[in-house]
C-alpha cells in the first residue's frame, strides 16, 4: 500500500523524524481553519500519489487563512496527471502545513535492493527531483549504501551517505541524526520504501522532512494494527473492490478483451499473446490456485460488468485448479448473468476433458471453446473486433 | 541425475496436518516421492495416512532421515519454519507459502546464503519442483511432466505448466522443473539454478521463464554468457504490463522504467540467448535445438 504524504508524515513523526506541523483538510473551510490554527504563512498541498503535483498547480502558498481557503478551493476537486498516469487522480484532501524558509533540498530513501538481497540507502544533495533523473545526469551526486538486514544500520552508513552526497556542512549533523531514525521507520513499519524528497535545510538550520513517500508491505499487515485504518482512506474503484472482496486478483487496463486466467505468470502471458494477436486486454484477472466454480462465476461477473469489454478470454491451465469446476462456474455465470459478449474458453490440465465435455453439453450462443492458448487469443481478439448486431 | 530432488529425496512436510499440506503432500506421495514425516507442533506422535507427525523438524530428521523439507505453514509462521528446517540440518527447503512479509525474507535468504553448509531454499510463493519419474516436491501436476533432457526454471507456476505441456506434447521430457517463485527476494534465483543445470549431466537444454520486475533475468543473461555451455531458451511474461502495477506476484512490478520485459529480452538477446515470443514458441525453440 502506498500511503498519502500526510499518512507517511504521521508515521515518521512517531519515529521522531522532524516534519512540519500540519493538518489535513477535505474542504476549503477546514483548510482555512487549519491555517488559522497553525498561524502565519502556510503551504496547501494536494494529497495524491502522483509525481509532479507542484507543476500541476497542486501546491500553493497562502499568507492568511483566507488565502488558504482559496488555495484549497482550487486544489480540492482538481485532477492531477503526469506522463505515467495520464488519467490522473482526483484530489480529495489537502495537507495544510506551516511554511518555512527553505535553504537547500536533499533526497534520502531506504528500500529493499532485490538483486543485492540487502537494504539500500540513497542520498543526494539534489532534492526535489526524481532520483533516477539525478543518477542519470550526475551520478557522482548520488551516495548509496547497502545495509545487511542482519546487522542493521551502522553510524558509518549515515556518515557515508551524508558526506558522500556532500550536504551543506550546516545540515550534516542533523541529517546524520535523522538517518538511523528513518532506517528504523523503514524496518519497523515493514515498508518497501521510505522516501523523503525533499529533506530540507531550513533557514534557521534545522533539517526537516518536507515530503514523505511511504509504501507498506501488504503481506505484513497482520502485524500492524493500524494498517486497516491507513488503508480505509484509499478509495478503490467499484469493479476492483468487488473483485477483491471475492478473492480475485484484478487490475483494470484500457482495452476491450476481458481476460481471466489462473496464476500470475500465465495471466501476464495471456495479456501478451492477446496484444500480439492485435487486441488490447481490458484487465488482468488471476483467479489464483484451486479456484472453484463460484470464484470463476464471480470472475466472469467482474469482467462483464465493464461495458468496454467486447469479448472475454478464459485461459485456464489446471494444476490444483480443476477444469470441471471452472466449466461449472462458467455455466453458472452464463445462466445467472445476462452475458452479451462472446466468451472464448480454453481449458487444459487437471480434468480438462471433463470440463470441455461439460461446456459442450451446455451450449450457449456466447460460449466459444478453443483448443490452444494462442488459438483462443486469436479468436477472442477477432470477436472483439467484430461489430455485432 | 536431475537436480535438487530425486530418488534419494526423503521428504518432511511442515504443515502436513493442514488441509493444503495434506492434499499436496498426498499427491507428492502418490507420485512416488518418499514422504517420511510431517511436522506440526503439538501434534507429535500422531500420523496422517500412516506418515508420522513430529513436534519439531529436528525430531523428524533424527527419526526418519529426512533430507528435504516442504513448507506449507501460513505466511506469518513460514520464515520461522524455513529457519527451523535449516537448523535441523535440511539442505533442500521448498517454501510454497505465499504472502510472506518481505522483511522476513530479506533476513532469512541472506542468512541461508551465508551458511557454511550448501543449503538451497526454493521459493517462497512458488509451485515447488519436480524431477519427472523420480520425485515431486510441491504442487506441480506430475501427470503433465515426463522424464527427459530439458531443465526448466521459472518465476511462475501455471505458466510453467503451460510450457511443460507444450514440451510434453512434442515428446520432449524434463530433467527437473523448478519454480523459484514470484517474490522480490526468492531463496534461489535463476543463477543458483542455472549453475546446477549446467553441472547436471542429464540436462541438455535449459528453458528459463522470467517475468517483469527486478533484474534477475539481466543478471542471469550475463551469467549464462560467461558460465553456461548448454543452450538456453528464454521467455519473459509481462510485455504488456503497465508500470507501477503489481501483476499478481509480489515481485512482478515495473518500478519507474526498471524491470520491463523489453529490457530483459534485450539483455538476453545481447547475450546470444534466443527469446521466445510466447509459451508455444519456447517449446518450438527447444525442439529445434534438440532436433526433434
Amino acid at each position: 500500500m502506498d500511503l498519502f504524504e500526510y499518512q507517511g508524515k504521521e508515521l515518521l513523526r512517531k519515529f521522531e523524524i522532524p516534519v512540519p506541523e500540519g493538518r489535513v483538510a477535505t474542504t476549503p473551510e477546514e483548510a482555512a481553519e487549519a491555517a488559522k490554527g497553525l498561524g502565519g504563512r502556510v503551504v496547501v498541498k494536494a494529497q495524491v500519489q502522483i509525481g509532479g503535483r507542484g507543476k500541476a498547480g497542486g501546491i500553493k502558498l497562502a499568507e492568511s487563512p483566507e488565502e488558504a481557503r482559496e488555495a484549497a478551493d482550487k486544489i480540492i476537486g482538481m485532477t492531477i496527471s503526469n506522463e505515467q498516469d495520464p488519467k490522473g487522480q482526483l484530489v480529495k484532501r489537502v495537507l495544510v502545513e506551516r511554511a518555512g524558509d527553505i535553504r537547500e533540498e536533499y533526497y534520502v530513501s531506504f528500500a529493499i535492493d532485490r538483486s543485492a538481497r540487502k537494504f539500500v540507502g540513497i542520498m543526494s544533495a539534489q532534492g526535489g527531483m526524481s532520483i533516477e533523473e539525478v543518477a542519470e545526469k550526475d551520478p557522482a551526486a548520488v551516495s548509496k549504501v547497502h545495509i545487511d538486514p542482519l546487522l542493521g544500520f551502522s553510524d558509518y552508513h549515515a556518515r557515508k551517505l551524508v558526506y558522500g552526497a556532500k550536504l551543506d556542512p550546516e545540515a550534516r549533523k542533523e541529517a546524520i541524526a535523522i538517518l538511523p531514525k528513518l532506517y528504523r521507520a523503514f524496518v519497523e513499519l515493514d515498508a518497501s520504501l521510505v522516501e523523503v524528497n525533499p529533506l530540507v535545510l531550513m533557514g534557521e538550520g534545522r533539517v526537516v522532512a518536507l515530503d514523505a513517500k511511504v509504501s507498506l508491505d501488504d503481506s505484513a499487515a497482520y502485524r500492524h494494527p493500524n494498517f486497516d485504518e491507513l488503508k480505509s482512506v484509499h478509495e478503490v474503484p467499484e469493479q476492483e473492490r468487488f473483485a477483491k472482496e471475492r478473492g480475485l486478483n484484478f487490475i483494470k487496463l484500457d482495452g476491450d478483451v476481458g481476460i481471466i486466467g489462473n496464476g500470475a505468470g500465465l495471466v501476464m502471458s495471456t495479456l501478451d499473446v492477446v496484444k500480439a494477436a492485435g487486441g488490447d486486454p481490458a484487465n488482468f484477472l488471476d483467479v489464483g490456485g484451486g479456484a472453484g466454480a463460484e470464484l470463476l462465476s464471480s470472475a466472469l461477473e467482474v469482467i462483464t460488468s465493464n461495458a468496454e469489454v467486447k469479448s472475454v478470454l478464459v485461459n485456464i491451465f489446471g494444476g490444483i485448479t480443476r477444469c470441471d469446476l471452472v466449466a461449472e462456474g462458467i455455466i453458472d455465470a452464463l445462466g445467472r448473468l445476462d452475458v452479451q459478449v462472446p466468451i472464448v474458453v480454453r481449458l487444459d490440465g487437471t480434468n480438462a476433458e471433463q470440463g470441455r465435455k461439460m461446456l459442450a453439453d451446455a451450449p450457449h450462443p456466447k460460449l466459444i471453446p478453443a483448443d490452444t492458448m494462442l488459438g483462443a487469443a486469436e479468436k477472442a481478439v477477432a470477436l472483439a473486433h467484430t461489430k455485432e448486431g | 541425475m536431475a537436480i535438487l530432488v530425486d530418488d534419494s529425496t526423503k521428504l518432511v512436510v511442515q504443515g502436513l496436518t493442514g488441509r493444503e499440506g495434506s492434499f499436496h503432500a498426498g499427491r507428492n506421495k502418490d507420485y512416488g516421492t518418499d514422504l517420511v514425516a510431517g511436522v506440526t507442533p503439538g501434534k507429535g506422535g500422531g500420523d496422517v495416512d500412516g506418515v508420522p507427525i513430529f513436534d519439531t523438524v529436528t525430531e523428524a530428521v533424527e527419526q526418519t532421515g529426512a533430507n528435504t523439507s516442504m513448507v506449507f505453514v501460513p505466511a506469518r509462521f513460514a520464515s520461522d519454519a524455513v529457519l527451523e528446517s535449516f537448523d535441523a540440518g535440511i539442505d533442500v527447503i521448498v517454501a510454497i507459502t505465499e504472502n510472506i512479509p518481505a522483511m522476513d525474507m530479506a533476513r532469512t535468504v541472506p542468512y541461508l546464503h551465508a551458511a557454511e553448509r550448501d543449503v538451497t531454499l526454493i521459493g517462497p510463493n512458488c509451485p515447488g519442483l519436480i524431477s519427472p519419474g523420480k520425485a515431486n516436491v510441491g504442487i506441480i501436476p506430475g501427470e503433465i511432466c515426463s522424464p527427459g533432457p530439458v531443465g526448466l526454471v521459472s518465476r511462475s507456476g501455471t505458466l510453467t505448466y503451460q510450457i511443460v505441456h507444450e514440451l510434453t506434447q512434442r515428446g520432449i521430457g524434463q530433467s527437473t522443473c523448478v519454480g523459484i517463485g514470484g517474490d522480490p527476494i526468492p531463496g534461489s534465483n535463476f543463477i543458483d539454478i542455472l549453475e546446477k543445470f549446467e553441472a547436471d549431466p542429464e540436462t541438455e537444454v535449459i528453458a528459463m521463464v522470467g517475468e517483469i520486475g527486478g533484474d534477475a533475468e539481466e543478471r542471469a543473461a550475463a551469467y549464462i554468457s560467461d558460465n553456461v555451455s548448454k543452450p538456453v531458451v528464454a521467455y519473459i511474461a509481462g510485455r504488456t504490463a503497465p508500470p507501477g502495477k503489481r501483476m499478481g506476484h509480489a515481485g512482478a512490478i515495473i518500478s519507474g522504467s526498471k524491470g520491463t520485459a523489453a529490457a530483459k529480452e534485450e539483455a538476453l538477446r545481447a547475450a546470444g540467448i534466443p527469446v521466445a515470443a510466447n509459451p508455444t514458441a519456447v517449446a518450438e525453440e527447444v525442439a529445434k535445438i534438440l532436433d526433434r
